[in-house]
């Protein structure tokens, strides 16, 4: 493993950590993990021994390459169960990713459960997948949706969240870390707060969970939705966590095969949970490829992880600052700011910049970050983000800082 | 000379750093605006129309290079021409005009304009103009 152990605390190598990921081979420097992060060997492999050694469906038959596959897709289950410590198996559905994990409470629990006039607070900072299906919804039974503003500093105001918690609102949606302005949020204190008020909570887990892990009974929110693509896993499947007693009350999301226990023409009666809300075949291989991802960070281990993205962090935003005009988004370094550095450079487009050092092999993202409302409240059409990860080393940091010299040389 | 430069010529940065007819038109027969909703950029063009012919054209926005420098070269060669001839201006005239290797990511960048042209004076669908 990439670890090695000191008195108490596990460091990590980072070159023996990026000997596991083969892309690095090509040479890019790739700072855009918030966007989707690259994945190892052990999880590329996992997938490859299901497709080549026991390909079948789960569930469904009794010989032995199926009871294989449906023994490896259920132990992944159980390793995402340990992963954010939930109470049972039957709480971690699979879905297609956080979108769907969000839409699913969204049109299950929220069409159940939210009426005419009801509120439904969210966040001015949400990636627009914890925001549009709040939005949709709300149009749909004319509930009222209101949105926490950022400080200067992009921070959630948590007067303002205070105030909208006396209003007694039905649902809390925000992010566990913002995907634009790299803030941690203070998740523990906001989810007693609205608990304390009869508010459901939903955290978006995407960027949080690869980079610190997520305890459910520690945070005490009701769902936690994240993506497997983020944290070293394949795209295609993402989890949603739910206290069981909500799960088991809501009504199916989408209907069809495997969400059954009986299906006769006069009515069907539905699987019990987690299978109830996972209708259709399954991504059996990117399930088990989650799995190995989850092995592979908590082999490694989150202290070890955040502590890497940490000086890292402090290391990109220090050279960062030193370039004239450039101005970064969100927190300064502190245990709230996580490694998602948004900024600009004036007089130059990000969408330049991203050109100019895709010509130098940096990688980053360029534009609105799906964070557009953010955008508007920045009072900007775009940023350019790097973001960082367990595998980022001060070379890369180092080609961006020089990518972005030489953009300010051609455009200056 | 450096991959960037090649493909920021200096024609390109002057043109966006010294837009030209870049503004409004007070009164304009044609006005019309364009997002990329990939960026938020946006671009708009008012035409004054005499007789079928283009006496003024302005454009206003914000963007990156390639789409403001776009807007510009554009501008230019849109001036004094009939509505007609100007209908005929296509993606590779835009693109030939650049006169750079544009990638598939920033296509949309260099031809904001072109879709606001199309869209504004002739009322083509967007969702048309996309396609083509």
């Amino acid at each position: 493993m990439a670890t090695t152990s000191t008195s108490s605390t596990k460091t990590l190598d980072v070159e023996s950590v990026r000997r596991d990921f083969p892309i690095f081979e090509t040479g890019i420097a790739y700072l855009d993990s918030a966007n989707t992060s690259q994945r190892p060997r052990q999880v590329t492999g996992a997938m490859q021994e299901y497709f080549e050694k026991y390909n079948a469906n789960i569930l469904r038959a009794a010989y032995g390459i199926s009871e294989t596959a449906t023994e490896r897709f259920e132990g992944a289950r159980e390793k995402v169960k340990r992963f954010v410590n939930a109470r049972s198996a039957k709480e971690i559905i699979f879905t297609s990713g956080t979108t769907e994990s969000i839409n699913l409470v969204a049109y299950s629990w929220g069409r159940a459960n939210v009426r005419a006039g009801d509120l439904i607070v969210c966040t001015v900072m949400e990636h627009h997948s914890n925001l549009v299906p709040w939005q949709v919804l709300a149009a749909e039974k004319q509930a009222r949706l209101e949105f926490v503003d950022v400080d200067q500093q992009g921070r959630l105001r948590q007067d303002q969240f205070q105030a909208l918690l006396e209003q007694k609102p039905k649902l809390v949606a925000f992010n566990q870390i913002s995907n634009t302005l790299g803030t941690v949020n203070p998740y523990r204190e906001m989810t007693a707060a609205a608990g304390s008020a009869g508010a459901k909570v939903l955290i978006d887990g995407a960027q949080g969970a690869p980079h610190m892990g997520f305890d459910v009974q520690d945070a005490g929110c009701d769902f936690y939705a994240f993506s497997s693509h983020k944290m070293c896993g394949p795209t295609g499947v993402g989890v949603l966590w739910g206290r069981r007693e909500l799960l088991e009350e809501m009504p199916p999301f989408m209907a069809g095969g495997e969400m059954i226990k009986v299906v006769r023409l006069e009515g069907t009666t539905y699987a019990d949970l987690p299978h109830k809300f996972e209708a259709g075949t399954q991504p059996i291989a990117e399930v088990i490829g989650l799995g190995a991802a989850v092995d592979y960070l908590t082999g490694i281990g989150f202290d070890a992880i955040r502590a890497h993205e940490e000086q890292l962090t402090e290391y990109a935003y220090e050279a960062l600052t030193e370039i004239e005009g450039l101005r970064i988004f969100g927190p300064p370094l502190g245990p709230d700011r996580a490694g998602v550095l948004s900024f600009d450079v004036a007089g130059i487009h990000p969408h330049d910049l991203s050109t100019i050092l895709d010509r130098n092999g940096v990688c980053v993202r360029s534009g609105h970050n799906c964070t557009m409302p953010l955008m508007t409240r920045l009072d900007v059409a775009a940023v350019a983000r790097a973001s960082l990860y367990l595998y980022t080393t001060k070379t890369e940091v180092d080609r961006l800082v020089q990518g972005l010299k030489e953009a300010k040389r051609i455009f200056e | 000379m450096a991959a960037d430069e090649q493909f920021y010529r200096e024609y390109i940065l002057d043109h966006y750093k010294n837009p030209r007819n870049f503004g409004r038109i007070e009164a304009a027969d044609i006005t019309h605006e364009e997002y990329n909703p990939l960026c938020g950029d946006m671009v708009g063009m008012d035409f004054r129309v005499r007789d079928g012919v283009i006496e003024d054209v302005k454009f206003h926005g914000r963007g990156c290079a390639i789409s403001q420098a776009s807007a510009s070269l554009l501008t230019e060669r849109l001036k004094g021409m009939t509505l007609d001839e100007a209908q005929q201006v296509g993606k590779d005239d835009v693109l030939e005009e650049l006169g750079i290797d544009i990638s598939p990511a920033r296509l949309k960048c260099a031809l904001l304009s072109l879709k606001v042209l199309k869209v504004g004076a002739y009322g083509l669908a967007a969702e048309e103009e996309d396609e083509q």
